[in-house]
């Protein structure tokens, strides 16, 4: 991400430091992810600490600070989802994978992350691929889906 | 549009709206909450836009894309308006079919319509269905009719003259003492009065104050607030515009989850419309009084739902909760007062400016006023967003409205409040819901969160469920909630794994003591409860995985096995073809088996063996029978034996 880009995103907040989290989420929406550079020019322009970046950025969830791959899978495990057998239906989604929550592949084909409602209980359990909701999941039908993406 | 300047103009205004309206107009209002949104309700939009277009009748046919309508379970939803005719479950392709049948010919499609299943009776009329008739719907009910991105819809329906009526007729004191006289309790968890919070933060010395939306929903199976937020954006800004006229705030924000892009958006275009009529900005409405709004976009951690985290949050920090011995309606935000209040508890502000804290008293239960909307989820018939007067009984919610349980399994237990909350059993079926009722039975009302579960739940597991994900919300700032509710997820893990071993209730209730009485926050502090409730209402599970190694719900993965009965098993090769990882042996003809060693339990046998055939069991507590052996396998057709 360019830094003019970065401090466009700046400006739009009037380069206000309470503005720093939802500075982030601008940067991580368009880029996926917060690489380091990017970081570094918000604590300047800002004013900001590079401790205090860090600590916002592991502390919410919505923020990485390493690159996605090109399809994004959430898997609901949300009380209804839970309830609904939404854990063996993960165990699928990591055995086809190959990865867990949390990580990307070394082919940055997928990510996989699990989320704890995705607000859709009535098509539980569900699976979230590229913004597209999967529901009424299986363990064997979540395997098919993923075979459809390459 | 040029700004509205008086409540006489607001009037002026409203009267010419609606006499533009021809209320005999055909309407078509589609569901397109995020849920529906899921179920394709935007290509059914597309595809209505285009049939009326293709069917010629442009400008006589309007189409309403609405807030959610709450019976999630059979989105997308469309009801055909003056008639009321209501469709369920519409794809693209039933479009064209009710464009020329229904809109022109006004004929019934018999298969989009309700289909009541006790009486197996179709039903035509939104308000005759069950699933709505047994609801009481104060706040939810404009959903169905507003479309959230235009204001004059909201106007149409009366609003904002709750906002006109405060600030002509009202002295700040007066609206005070109304929202106070209404026994308003928080809708978001605690159930703290109202009127009392809002005195406090204007008591407080400090000309600058805040009123805050609590949008940061984060309870997972809970979506009431996300639905009132995105559907009817606009009874939420009026009520915190009349709250921040009593408290006396200029300046107020909107804490709502970036989860929720459809939330934010609505919120955003209504805080546009409402500058530009004039009911935010300067002078509003010409009493002199001035109030703008920000939305802050939550970047996702459950604490922050908790007041002084979220406080934190807003200045631009990590979310972290401070210990509240000066409250935060005293010293908030940038420790200036602060009024923190749940969507649905500002949405219920105007209907008590408009109709009186009397007309509001007139619901509820003597403790618990005015009504409240669960979001009713997991293994129930009617999954959707129920609002009901407080004191109505779990039962009816269950059964009633909700339809009871799916499949003919028996109910097992509701978990109400999240996280924080609790499991109540088939025995406390017949309590009233309110805040105190719930918190008396060990559970709590939390924001609305209703999860049904079935004999099939497994309890220490749901026990489990909820501490993984506390332990991963804690924010660790306290040891109590960081490490005790850590050692708790790792026993009951335990447990539900047949590691458990004599003692460890006892240890769970000592670290829940302790996490109980000395975390500094509410999460950290109601965090035992869910294993709490659960060991009060099935102490048995927790003693037949502990001392049988066995799941009585068959749920546990590391404590059951999956057996194909070979009397039962007809050899239908479906199983076999289905298994992921190719553990099950057998052919045609041939009697199949578990590869007990290869098997991941991922339940995929047990789901698609055949009904009729039922050969696929799960097995608990036992050891798995011996395979038959190889020579046995062949299956010999009875013609053939002869």
């Amino acid at each position: 991400m360019d830094k003019e880009r970065i401090d466009q995103i700046i400006d739009k907040h009037h380069g206000e430091a309470s503005s720093l989290i939802q500075i982030l989420l601008e940067i991580q929406a368009e880029n996926h992810w917060l690489p380091k550079e990017a970081l570094e020019r918000v604590g300047e322009r800002l004013q900001v600490p590079m401790t205090r970046i860090q600590h916002i950025a592991t502390f919410y969830k919505a923020f990485s600070l390493v690159p996605k791959g090109r399809h994004q899978i959430h898997v609901c495990m949300g009380t209804a989802c839970h309830v609904r057998g939404a854990s063996r239906v993960l165990d699928t989604v990591q055995g086809v994978t190959g990865i867990k929550p949390g990580e990307t592949d070394l082919d940055l084909k997928f990510s996989l992350e699990t989320v704890n409602c995705l607000g859709c209980c009535a098509l539980g359990p569900v699976v979230e691929i590229d913004g597209k909701t999967h529901g009424k999941m299986a363990p064997a039908q979540a395997a098919g889906v993923l075979k459809n993406y390459d | 549009m040029s700004r509205i300047n008086s409540p006489a103009e607001l009037e002026a205004f409203r009267s010419n709206l609606l006499s533009e309206r021809d209320p005999n107009k055909t309407c078509i209002t589609l569901c397109s909450g995020s849920a529906c949104h899921a179920s394709r309700s935007r290509e059914v939009a597309a595809s209505i836009q285009e049939e009326i277009r293709k069917q010629g009748l442009d400008g006589e046919v309007e189409l309403r894309r609405t807030g959610c309508h709450g019976f999630c379970e059979r989105g997308p939803i469309i009801v055909i308006r003056p008639e009321e005719i209501c469709y369920f479950q519409i794809k693209p392709e039933d479009v064209p079919e009710i464009i020329s049948e229904t809109i022109k010919e006004k004929k019934i499609i018999e298969r989009l319509l309700y289909t009541d299943p006790a009486t197996k009776e179709k039903i035509i009329h939104e308000s005759e269905i069950p699933f709505y008739k047994n609801q009481g719907r104060l706040v939810f009910g404009s959903n169905v009719q507003i479309d959230p991105k235009s204001i004059d819809d909201y106007l149409a329906l009366g609003g904002y003259s709750g906002l006109a009526k405060a600030l002509s007729q009202m002295t700040p004191e007066q609206v005070l003492e109304e929202v106070t006289k209404s026994n308003l309790r928080g809708r978001g968890g605690g159930g703290f009065p109202t009127g009392r919070k809002w005195a406090e933060s204007r008591n407080a010395p400090g000309d600058t104050k805040y009123v805050i939306v609590n949008a940061d929903e984060g309870d997972p199976g809970a979506y009431m607030d996300r639905s009132l937020l995105e559907g009817n954006p606009h009874s939420v800004l009026e009520g915190l515009i009349i709250g921040a006229y009593a408290i006396g705030s200029h300046e107020g924000y909107i804490y709502v989850r970036q989860e929720y892009p459809l939330a934010v958006e609505n919120v955003n275009i209504a805080i546009r419309q409402a500058e530009e009529y004039g009911f935010l900005g300067k002078n509003i409405l010409s009493s002199g009084f001035d109030f703008t709004i920000i939305v802050h976009k939550g970047a996702g951690a459950f604490v922050c739902g908790e007041s002084s985290a979220l406080m934190t949050a807003l200045e631009g920090k990590a979310g972290e909760p401070r210990p509240k011995y000066i409250h935060t309606a005293v010293k908030g935000v940038w420790d200036r007062p602060s009024v923190l209040n749940n969507v649905e508890t500002w949405a219920n502000v105007p209907l008590i400016i408009n109709k009186g804290a009397e007309w509001f008293t007139q619901h509820g239960t003597e403790k618990s006023k005015g009504t409240k909307i669960f979001s009713l989820v997991g293994k129930i018939a009617n999954t959707g967003l129920v609002e009901v007067p407080m004191g109505v009984t779990l039962r009816d919610i269950i059964f009633q409205i909700g339809g009871g349980i799916p499949g003919g399994k028996r109910f097992k237990a509701v978990q109400t409040g999240g996280p924080s909350g609790g499991c109540l059993p088939e025995e406390l079926l017949d309590l009233e819901v309110g805040f105190d009722e719930l918190t008396k039975a060990g559970s709590m009302m939390g924001s609305g969160g209703m999860i049904i579960m079935d004999e099939d739940t497994c309890m220490v597991d749901v026990a489990r469920y909820f501490l993984n994900f506390l332990t991963d919300e804690s924010c660790g700032k306290c040891v109590p909630c960081r490490e005790g509710i850590r050692q708790m997820l790792k026993t009951l893990t335990n447990i539900t794994q047949g590691k458990g071993k004599e003692g460890d209730i006892e240890l769970l209730q000592q670290l829940a003591e302790v996490a109980g009485e000395a975390s500094l926050c509410a999460l950290g502090r109601s965090a035992p409860n869910p294993f709490l409730s659960t060991l009060k209402y099935f102490r048995d599970e927790y003693e037949a995985h502990i001392k049988e190694k066995r799941c009585p719900a068959l749920s546990c993965k590391e404590l059951i096995s999956y057996y194909i009965d070979p009397d039962k098993c007809k050899a239908c090769t479906i199983c076999g073809r289905k298994c992921p990882s190719e553990a099950i042996v057998g052919g045609k003809s041939q009697i199949h088996v578990v590869d007990q060693e290869k098997c991941t339990k991922c339940g995929t046998c047990f789901e698609v063996c055949p009904t009729k055939y039922g050969a696929v069991t799960k097995i608990s507590g036992e050891p798995v029978p011996p395979p038959i052996p190889e020579e046995a396998r062949t299956i010999v057709k009875k013609s053939k034996e002869k």
